[in-house]
């Protein structure tokens, strides 16, 4: 019988969840205005897309407060101790049945290419998305702003990158996550908050 | 008592709104101080259209002096920016391909009355006709009189049977008004010889249109007539399109505002930020570049009559066994072939092409060069780039022509199609014999070789604005394959990608997925020999 301890608060699943769904959502819409495929089509893939975008603005200035005041934002701190045992692991341990080299606590939730991979989605994805993704709302007004000379298909360019890069580590991020000690523990843990201990 | 008090006084602001109606109702049939038939100088029987300017004059007195001024009686536009000398008198078409040389016929269209001469206008103003744009009741210039109209019958051309009517001028006269769609499309729609041959944009159907057609001359609705945006002061009508105004950046205009800004821009009344309701801002922040008519004029030729699309005068002069010309008609009852015309094409509902444009319009004219391997050539571009600062997307009939050279100058001709004479081509299909004519008329030199070039001609689609929930949507441009497709220099969410990037990240995904599934297969496979 393996131990149990709570990981993840009420609000933080909720705001997993909740930001999966939106991000989710802001793919499938996205791509569709990029042109991969056609569903609901441009005009209303677009109108989705923008309210989708502001629904994840506003869960964002709850989670900023939340990470803010509970200290919880020190997680995504890197560390480079351990990494390469998680790599030597992921590579090969996992499939001689060797422990997990990573202690999951309260305090430490996150192993370290976890906080890596965190850190790189909120440091350079995130921003790039955000940033690219605001200045394409509010096109009409980059002159007055100063920006007139800023190119379009340069920012929408730089929003795909960072749309195509949070593609990429959906997929991995959601097949890392049957990497617990039972496939479903994870996803589990993420839905009660309880993670089971290797 | 009181309810009778109340009963009466209803009755009495009843009868007084009907009595408003019936006031505004009269004014809207005629809001002129003045009952033409009234005018002594009006009752008498005109034997000719200058005794009836005369007549006119008699009390607008300035109206000639305002008319000789203006492009309408010229027929001649020096363009500011190009300098090129423009007007109908000047340039080259790829329909009937000159005015120069064809006055009899297409002087039908002048405000004269045989006013126009191929050196020039004549300076007269009793010759000014007040009666082609003023006149509301049965008015109608001949073809074949130079813009002349008569007052008893005539056999024109003698001898030939066919009889035109005199027209009663004394009552055509005292039916004067404001100019209407029908007064200026007796011209602008039957431009290029015909009902919508030319524009694409304006044919009859605006004479009397709903709401589908143009949602702001609607007969029922609106009811512009054509001065409400080509807003006229002192004869001077605005909006040429000799030089269009591609891009207006400013407000609306305020009446009674002075300037020289042109009048009859959407902007000049719909401002900048037009759009008020759903999606306001991202339409609002289209145009910065694209022209309105992009999106509300979803296509031309609209009303049910087609317009010609091309013309290929090289294959004219066929004639039927009996050695006469001849007629084919397509299904619709288009002519698709004439021996004096040649081939021709049409279109009903024909989506615009897109360009860039500035506002600045090369012409190819009479004088210039042309290069048969670069064919086909321009008869008039309309210029203009994505980087210029000064340019927007814009929404044009592009007409193709095929038409005659001069196969050693390498030079448009004047070629004199229409008249009574031996030379004229339409009677007698003999190319040399009309061009020289032609080229004589305008003082210009004619190898006598004669060769085909194919030609494009531009025109702006800018009038049969669509109700707004018959405007383009997002989806016809933000898509590949679009409307917008071929408009460089510009991103489109949905038309531009980096093919080689979606295609390298979509083998990355899938590259991803093989490789967790491959990782998973190996852990269950390895969990169980564990």
């Amino acid at each position: 019988m393996s131990e149990q301890i709570y990981i993840f608060k009420g609000f933080e699943r909720f705001w997993h969840w909740s930001q999966a769904g939106l991000i989710i959502f802001l793919l499938i819409s996205g791509l569709e205005i990029h042109g991969w495929y056609s569903n609901f089509g441009f005009e209303k893939a677009h109108d989705y897309h923008v309210i989708a975008a502001w629904s994840l603005v506003g869960l964002w200035c709850f989670a900023i407060f939340w990470h803010i005041t509970t200290g919880e934002w020190k997680q995504y701190i890197p560390s480079t101790k351990n990494v390469m045992a998680m790599a030597n692991y992921y590579l090969f341990g996992i499939f001689k049945n060797a422990p997990h080299p990573h202690r999951q606590t309260a305090l430490t939730k996150h192993n370290p290419l976890q906080k890596l991979a965190y850190l790189f989605i909120l440091v350079v994805v995130g921003p790039v998305l955000w940033t690219s993704g605001w200045l394409l709302l509010f096109y009409d007004v980059w002159a007055d702003w100063g920006l007139a000379n800023l190119s379009l298909g340069l920012v929408a360019l730089a929003h795909l990158l960072g749309a195509y890069a949070m593609l990429l580590f959906l997929i991995a991020h959601v097949y890392l996550t049957t990497t617990g000690a039972t496939p479903l523990a994870h996803i589990k843990a993420m839905i009660t908050g309880w993670e089971k201990v290797h | 008592m009181q309810r009778v008090m109340k009963l009466v006084i209803a009755l009495c602001v009843g009868w007084l709104a009907l009595a408003g109606v019936g006031i505004a109702h009269a004014k809207t049939n005629g809001s002129g101080t003045a009952d033409h038939t009234k005018f002594k100088e009006l009752q008498q029987e005109f034997q000719s259209g200058p005794e009836v300017t005369k007549a006119c004059l008699a009390c607008h007195t300035e109206a000639s002096k305002q008319v000789m001024h203006t492009q309408h009686w010229k027929w001649e536009f020096v363009n500011p920016q190009s300098k090129q000398n423009l007007g109908k008198l000047h340039v080259i078409n790829n329909f009937c391909t000159s005015v120069q040389s064809n006055l009899k016929g297409c002087a039908g269209c002048h405000i004269g009355y045989d006013a126009m001469t191929d050196k020039g206008v004549k300076d007269d103003p009793n010759l000014v006709d007040c009666l082609a744009c003023h006149a509301t009741a049965g008015y109608s210039k001949p073809a074949g009189l130079g813009g002349n109209v008569v007052a008893k019958n005539i056999e024109l051309p003698p001898g030939s049977g066919t009889i035109i009517r005199g027209q009663n001028l004394m009552k055509i006269a005292q039916s004067v008004g404001k100019t209407s769609r029908k007064t200026c499309g007796s011209c602008h729609f039957m431009g290029g010889g015909g009902d919508a041959v030319k524009h694409g944009d304006l044919d009859s159907s605006l004479e009397d249109p709903d709401k589908s057609i143009d949602v702001h001359m609607d007969a029922d609705g609106l009811n512009f007539t054509c001065a409400t945006c080509h807003k006229t002061d002192g004869h001077q009508v605005p909006g040429s399109r000799y030089a269009p105004t591609a891009v207006d950046k400013e407000g609306a205009l305020i009446r009674g505002k002075e300037g020289d800004r042109n009048p009859a821009t959407c902007q000049a009344c719909h401002g900048q930020k037009p759009h008020k309701e759903k999606q306001a801002a991202k339409l609002n922040n289209h145009t910065s570049k694209l022209a309105c008519q992009v999106c509300h004029v979803p296509a031309f030729a609209r009303g049910e009559i087609a317009t010609k699309m091309s013309w290929d005068w090289s294959t004219a002069g066929k004639l039927d066994e009996n050695g006469k010309q001849f007629t084919l008609k397509d299904d619709d009852g288009n002519k698709i072939y004439e021996s004096r015309k040649g081939d021709f094409t049409y279109g009903e509902n024909v989506k615009p092409d897109y360009i860039w444009f500035n506002g600045d319009v090369a012409y190819t004219l009479r004088d210039m060069k042309v290069d048969k391997a670069k064919q086909p050539i321009y008869i008039n571009q309309y210029l203009g780039s994505p980087t210029d600062g000064r340019s927007m997307i814009w929404p044009v009939k592009t007409f193709r022509g095929k038409q005659a050279i001069d196969a050693e100058h390498m030079t448009l001709v004047v070629t004199h199609v229409s008249g009574a004479d031996n030379t004229a081509y339409w009677k007698n299909l003999n190319w040399e014999n009309a061009i020289r004519t032609g080229m004589e008329s305008a003082g210009m030199p004619f190898s006598g070789k004669v060769d085909f070039i194919e030609t494009l001609s531009q025109w702006p689609i800018t009038h049969m604005v669509a109700p707004k929930d018959k405007a383009v949507g997002c989806n016809e441009c933000h898509t590949k394959g679009g409307r917008l497709d071929k408009v460089d220099g510009i991103y489109i969410p949905g038309r531009d990608s980096i093919p080689w990037l979606d295609n390298a990240v979509k083998l990355l995904a899938l590259l991803t997925l093989l490789g967790m599934i491959g990782h998973g297969v190996l852990r269950i496979f390895t969990s169980k020999k564990h």
